[in-house]
C-alpha cells in the first residue's frame, strides 16, 4: 500500500541547519535502500505558486503567497506494508527536525493513496 | 534524543495493564519498526555468529523483547541498535543456561561487554552499522544459496529479508503452517550441514550466484501476480514485497544490469495491475486494458531502471530484454501505438539468449503485428509442428487470431476450439468459445 507524507511547517528565520539536511539525506538514503521510498521532493514556498478555486460556482485564480501560517515544505511517497510503517518513516523524519532544529514547528500528514486494496472484490 | 511514544500508549507507564485495543496498536507499531530493521538485524547477527539459523532465532527473541518493552518505554532513538544489543544479550543468557552456544556466545559476550553500559544508549551506532550493505548482501546470497531448493530459497528469503512470519509465508504459498515451518528449519539445517559460510561471492562467482537470487525474487512476484483479488491479502502483497526486494538488490548491486532489468520488468508488469480486472471481476488482457488506469509512478520507475540497465553498456540478459518488451507496451498510450517492429526485434534477441517455445509464441504475435499475419503464422506454425506446447492454450489462441486476420476463418475457428479444449480456466474457455463462434459465422 502506498502513502504520501506531506510536510507543513513554520520556518524560523534563516536556513535550516546543515546537520539537519545531512541527516535528512541519510534517512532518505536508508528508506530508498529499504525499497520503500519511491519518490520525494522539496516544495517551494507558496509565493511561487497559485491557487485555483471554485466558490459559488465561480472559478478564481489567485497567485501566492497565501496567508496561512504553515507552508508546504516537502512530500515523500512510500510503498509500505502497513500504515504503521508509513507512520514510522514519518516519525523518524520529524524526530530529526525536533532534535536538530530548535524552534522549528510543523506537522507531517500521512495520507493513504488509494490502491487496488481499497476496492473490495467485485460482487 | 528521547524515546518516541507509540500511538495510544502512555510512555513511562509501568503497568502492563494495556487494553486490547491499545495492545493491538502497540503491536502493529512495533512490527512496523521490525519490518524496517529485521533484514539488517538478521544480517548483522549472522555475520557475528556465522550461523543464519541462530541469527534468525536471536532476532526473533529481540522482537519479543521489543513487543514487551516498547509499548511502555516508547520506541528507542536507535531502534535497530536496540534490537541488535538485545539480541546479543539474549545469546549470552542462553549461554549461561546451556553450553551449546558456548563458542559463539563467547564471541557475542565480548562484543556485548563493549556495548555497555545501556541497551538504550542512543549515541551508539552498534554493530548494525553496515553502510555499504555487505552484511545484507551476504544474507541475500546465503538465503538464496544454490545448495537450497528453489522453494527453500523463497521461504528463507521472505523470512530473513522480508521479516514475514512463518504463518504469513505459509498463507502466501497456500501450504499449512507446519509444512512451511519445517521447510524453513530444513533449509537452515542444509546451510549448516553443507558448511555454507556467511560470505560474499567473489567477482568470478557473482554471475553464477546472482541467477538463483533473481529467480527467487521473480517467483515471489509471479506468485503475487497470479493471485486474484478475492484472495487472502498476503498473496497480492507478494508483488509489492518482490518489488521491494528488487529495489534492495539494486541498491546493493547498482551495476548489475540483470538486477535492474528484473526490477524494471516487475515494475512495468505491476503498473498494469489496476487495469487487469474489469468491473465484472473478469481478467482484462493487455490489448483491451484501459491504459489510463495504469500506475504512472511504476511506469516511470520501470522505464528509469531499464534505462540504467541499458546504460551499463553490458549485454542485456533475459530479464532486461523482457523489461524492454514490457517498456514498448508501457510507452504506447493506445494499443495501436505499440512499436511492434521493436517488440519483434526484442523477441528475436530473447529467443536467441533464452530459447523457449513460449517465447516463440509471443514472438509470433509481435511479428504478426509488425510484418503481417502470414509472417506471424510462419513463426507459430513451427512451434505447432514441433508438437511442443500442444496443451498450451495460448499457442492455439495466437494461431487462431493470426488465421482469422489472414482471412482463414474455418481454420481459425478450429484453432480457437482447440484452445477452449485445453485451457483449465473457465473464463478463458468462454472467451475462446466466443472467438470460435465468431470465426465460424464469418467462415
Amino acid at each position: 500500500m502506498r502513502y504520501i507524507t506531506i510536510l507543513k511547517g513554520t520556518q524560523p528565520a534563516g536556513p535550516p541547519p546543515g546537520g539537519l539536511m545531512e541527516a535528512i539525506m541519510a534517512l532518505g538514503a536508508e528508506a530508498t535502500a529499504s525499497g520503500e521510498l519511491l519518490d520525494n521532493a522539496g516544495l517551494s514556498p507558496s509565493a511561487s505558486g497559485a491557487r485555483v478555486a471554485v466558490t459559488g460556482g465561480e472559478l478564481s485564480v489567485m497567485d501566492g503567497p497565501f496567508a496561512e501560517a504553515k507552508e508546504f515544505i516537502s512530500y515523500a511517497v512510500y510503498e509500505v506494508r502497513s500504515k504503521e510503517e508509513a507512520v514510522e518513516w514519518a516519525s523518524r523524519f520529524m524526530q530529526l527536525h525536533a532534535d536538530l532544529w530548535p524552534g522549528w514547528q510543523g506537522e507531517c500528514d500521512v495520507v493513504k493513496i488509494m490502491g487496488p486494496e481499497d476496492f473490495g472484490p467485485p460482487q | 534524543m528521547t524515546h518516541r511514544p507509540i500511538v495510544g500508549c502512555v510512555t513511562g507507564e509501568a503497568s502492563g495493564e494495556a487494553t486490547d485495543e491499545r495492545g493491538v496498536a502497540a503491536r502493529r507499531a512495533v512490527e512496523a519498526v521490525w519490518h524496517i530493521e529485521s533484514g539488517r538485524l538478521v544480517a548483522g547477527l549472522a555475520r557475528v555468529t556465522g550461523d543464519l539459523g541462530l541469527a534468525e532465532d536471536l532476532a526473533q527473541e529481540a522482537l519479543v523483547a521489543a513487543l514487551e518493552q516498547w509499548p511502555f518505554s516508547g520506541i528507542p532513538p536507535n531502534p535497530g541498535g536496540w534490537l541488535m544489543t538485545t539480541a546479543k544479550r539474549r545469546a549470552i543468557d542462553a549461554h549461561r543456561r546451556t553450553v551449546t552456544f558456548e563458542r559463539k556466545a563467547a564471541v557475542l559476550a565480548r562484543e556485548a561487554v563493549a556495548d555497555e553500559p545501556g541497551v538504550d544508549t542512543d549515541s551508539r551506532v552498534d554493530s548494525l552499522d553496515d553502510p555499504v550493505g555487505d552484511d545484507l548482501l551476504r544474507l541475500v546470497f546465503t538465503a538464496c544459496h544454490p545448495v537450497l531448493s528453489l522453494e527453500s530459497r523463497v521461504a528463507l528469503t521472505l523470512r530473513c529479508l522480508g521479516g514475514l512470519s512463518t504463518d504469513e509465508i505459509a498463507r502466501a504459498f497456500l501450504v499449512p503452517e507446519p509444512t512451511m515451518a519445517q521447510r524453513i528449519v530444513r533449509a537452515k539445517k542444509t546451510l549448516t550441514d553443507k558448511g555454507v559460510r556467511f560470505e560474499l561471492p567473489t567477482a568470478d562467482e557473482l554471475p553464477r550466484r546472482l541467477g538463483p537470487v533473481l529467480e527467487v525474487v521473480y517467483l515471489i512476484f509471479n506468485e503475487g501476480y497470479a493471485a486474484t483479488s478475492g484472495e487472502d491479502w498476503v498473496r497480492p502483497a507478494l508483488c509489492q514485497e518482490a518489488m521491494r526486494l528488487g529495489r534492495v538488490l539494486v541498491g546493493l548491486l547498482p551495476d548489475e544490469p540483470e538486477a535492474l532489468g528484473l526490477l524494471s520488468l516487475m515494475e512495468l508488469q505491476a503498473s498494469r495491475l489496476p487495469a487487469r480486472r474489469g468491473a465484472d471481476g473478469r481478467p482484462v488482457l493487455l490489448p483491451d486494458q484501459d491504459r489510463r488506469r495504469w500506475d504512472r509512478l511504476l511506469v516511470r520507475r520501470g522505464l528509469e531502471s531499464l534505462a540504467r540497465a541499458e546504460a551499463s553498456g553490458r549485454p542485456l540478459g533475459p530479464y532486461a530484454v523482457q523489461a524492454a518488451i514490457a517498456a514498448c507496451h508501457a510507452r504506447a498510450l493506445r494499443q495501436e501505438d505499440t512499436d511492434w517492429q521493436l517488440v519483434a526485434e526484442l523477441y528475436d534477441v530473447l529467443g536467441t539468449i533464452w530459447p523457449s517455445p513460449v517465447v516463440e509464441v509471443n514472438r509470433a504475435v509481435a511479428v504478426g503485428f509488425s510484418r503481417g499475419p502470414d509472417a506471424g503464422l510462419e513463426v507459430v506454425e513451427q512451434v505447432a509442428a514441433s508438437g511442443r506446447l500442444a496443451s498450451y492454450p495460448h499457442l492455439h489462441a495466437v494461431r487462431g487470431d493470426l488465421l482469422e486476420r489472414a482471412g482463414r476463418h474455418t481454420e481459425a475457428a478450429e484453432a480457437f476450439e482447440r484452445a477452449a479444449d485445453v485451457t483449465r480456466s473457465d473464463v478463458e474457455r468462454a472467451l475462446f468459445a466466443d472467438r470460435a463462434a465468431a470465426a465460424r459465422a464469418r467462415g
